[in-house]
């Protein structure tokens, strides 16, 4: 199967169709609640998160022996929770770095994970296989109840979103400020948190333990590029993380075998190194372009300067001077004298250059504004 | 005529681990003074001032503004905190950063409306901002970061302005044009503190310091206490500051 078959079937098919949608709002919940955590500046909290709810799945998988994903994520929700809110008594009672703090329960809880799932497979019960598909994922195993559910946790989240909008961005900028105007930080906090729990813990099926937080911070990071405003941040987060599902969905069901996970992840990655690359204001494409063009214009500036220093020594602006004097000058060469004839700026006559009107007044303009630049 | 107590604080110690960075202090700001606090660096300075605000939590003591705990009367106080406290990088604009301030006389969930949009440009006027009011906050410089922060102040109206180091890295220019602004919130009859690194300029200021190291080493008018005594006793070598009249 080819992409266009794949774009043809995603309409017909009913599974695949109920795959993209759930890879699709997976992205978009992910991407939106992943700016606060990049924001943060907390990119591991989403695999401290992801790795912190493995027990969770173990457990829950346990005591009721049965594979149903609801009850599963349940209980992988309960030990996400338990060790997001460990991460943050611990950092705030000890005093330890919180990349120290998220490290540990990540890798305390991992391995406890990782412990029960052996256990698991070494009990004789027919039912455990199947389990390790949270370490990366399986798409395939969606069905439509799973959508459904991600659906209603993205319209509540974003709902809540929407309401404390000024709370979570002033939080977000400023935590101890915001205490000061008499809001609830630790509720905020709270809250923003759960949310990325949850995200998390629903993206568990699809993405896996291992990958998740790649979800959570690729989207963000690549949105931030190429926007100033928070509000068109966490916008472009989604949309960029709702189009690594349904391209990462794509790619993978056309080519036989590729499991959905790692593609998706991959898919995001590459808005990361485009945005990182072609992002207009930070992008490191332009930013060598702005630097090369700056350095020209200095060039040409610098010229133009020097001009208008021998230009106002006489009374007629447009009095001719011979090329020569330029000859002991720095930033002269005949390419930027040309240039500066193009632009009209200067006129030449035969060996002599004359400013013109506008060369005048756009040399005079430079200098008020370095002046004011400097103030 | 005896002013009234803006600020008392009784009592307070603060730690962050097991030693405390305060010691037993008991201050009290007389309303309408213009005070500054100085002190060498970890002296407690921002401590100080973050206690009162309730941003930490003290093993010890109390504040009280105007009589009553600050809980109630937290809308009295505005806050500018060190510039570096906070991430310029973040996605928001100069004109964003001011109208926080008017966050929470808001409460919660309103949004900022016209009113506040005034407000907000009327404060970056004052600091001489209004011409960077969409300014991504990134491509400021420190000095008019330290601006926008003055200006997020002013928009909640208090009455007490807490400012840690607002002079911090800005250039006489800019300086002067804080000054001049504080003293005419003075001019209101408002109180405002500041942390103050620059000692030479204490008497031309304020009219009333808090040297701290720790404990607190004294507090009164300027004219009365800034001596070399008091430097010596907060700064530990010998201080030589001839107070120019
Ligand atoms: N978050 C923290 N955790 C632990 N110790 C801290 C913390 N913040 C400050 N301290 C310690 O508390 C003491 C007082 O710090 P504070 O920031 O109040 O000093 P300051 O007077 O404002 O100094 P500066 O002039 O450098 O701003 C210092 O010894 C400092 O090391
Ligand atoms: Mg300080």
């Amino acid at each position: 199967m080819d992409i266009t078959e794949y774009f043809n079937l995603v309409f017909t098919d009913y599974t695949l169709r109920t795959i993209t949608l759930g890879t699709a709002i997976l992205g978009a919940v992910t991407g939106m609640l992943g700016s606060f955590a990049v924001l943060r500046k907390q990119s591991l909290l989403g695999d401290a998160i992801s790795h912190a709810a493995l027990p969770g799945i173990a457990i829950a998988f346990l005591i009721t022996g049965a594979k149903d994903s609801n009850v599963l994520l349940l209980g992988a929700l309960v030990s996400g929770l338990l060790g997001t809110f460990w991460i943050r008594s611990i950092i705030k009672k000890t005093h330890l770095k919180s990349d120290t703090a998220l490290g540990l329960i990540l890798s305390l809880f991992f391995g406890f994970g990782m412990l029960l799932l052996t256990f698991i497979q070494k009990q004789p019960n027919a039912n455990q296989a199947g389990l390790d598909k949270y370490l990366f994922g399986q798409a395939a195993t969606l069905v439509e109840s799973d959508v459904w559910l991600m659906a209603i946790v993205t319209g509540v989240c974003l709902f809540v979103l929407l309401l404390f909008w000024k709370e979570f961005k002033i939080l977000l900028f400023d935590a101890d400020y915001t205490k000061t105007l008499g809001f609830n930080t630790k509720f905020i906090d709270i809250l923003i948190t759960t949310f990325i729990v949850l995200a998390i813990v629903l993206g568990l099926q699809t993405v896996g333990v291992v990958l998740m937080s790649a979800m959570l911070l690729a989207p963000a990071a690549a949105a931030r590029q190429w926007t100033n405003s928070l509000g068109l941040m966490v916008f472009l987060a989604a949309i960029f993380g709702a189009f690594s599902g349904v391209f990462g969905t794509a790619i993978s069901s056309s080519q036989n075998n590729l499991s959905t996970g790692p593609v998706i992840v991959i898919v995001a990655g590459v808005f990361v190194l485009v945005s990182f690359i072609f992002s207009p204001s930070r992008g490191l494409l332009f930013k060598q372009i702005r630097f090369i063009k700056n350095r020209r214009d200095l060039e040409l500036h610098k010229t133009l300067a020097f001009m208008f220093h021998i230009a106002e020594t006489h009374d007629n602006i447009s009095h001719p001077h011979t090329i020569k004097i330029l000859n002991n000058f720095q930033g002269y060469t005949k390419g930027t004298l040309q240039k500066l004839v193009d632009k009209h700026y200067v006129t030449l006559k035969g060996k002599k250059w004359s400013l013109t009107e506008e060369g005048y007044k756009t040399a005079s303009n430079l200098y008020n504004q370095q002046n004011d630049n400097d103030e | 005529m005896k002013k009234n107590i803006a600020v008392q604080v009784d009592d307070l110690t603060v730690a962050y681990n097991y030693k405390p960075v305060l010691w037993d202090i008991d201050l009290e700001i007389p309303e309408g003074v213009l005070m500054a606090i100085v002190g060498p660096n970890g002296a407690g300075k921002s401590t100080l001032i973050k206690s009162i605000l309730g941003i930490l939590k003290p093993i010890a003591g109390s504040v009280s503004i105007f009589g009553k705990s600050y809980e109630k009367q937290r809308h009295l106080v505005a806050y500018v905190p060190q510039k570096g406290s906070v991430d310029w990088d973040f996605p928001t604009t100069a004109l964003d950063v001011v109208t926080m301030g008017t966050y929470g006389s808001l409460g919660w969930i309103k949004r900022p409306g016209q009113k506040e949009k005034k407000e907000s440009l009327e404060a970056l006027e004052k600091v001489g901002m209004l011409a960077f009011k969409n300014r991504q906050i990134s491509q400021l410089s420190g000095g008019q970061q330290q601006r926008i922060f003055l200006a997020r102040a002013l928009v909640q109206n208090a009455s007490i302005y807490f400012m840690d180091e607002p002079f911090q890295g800005v250039d006489a220019t800019t300086e002067i044009a804080i000054i001049n602004i504080l003293k005419e919130l003075r001019k209101a009859g408002k109180t405002v503190v500041v942390v103050h690194h620059d000692l030479q300029t204490v008497p031309e200021y304020f009219d009333w310091v808090t040297f701290l190291n720790v404990k607190k080493i004294a507090t009164g008018p300027v004219k009365d206490i800034f001596n070399d005594d008091n430097l010596t006793k907060t700064y530990g070598i010998n201080y030589k500051v001839s107070i120019q009249e």
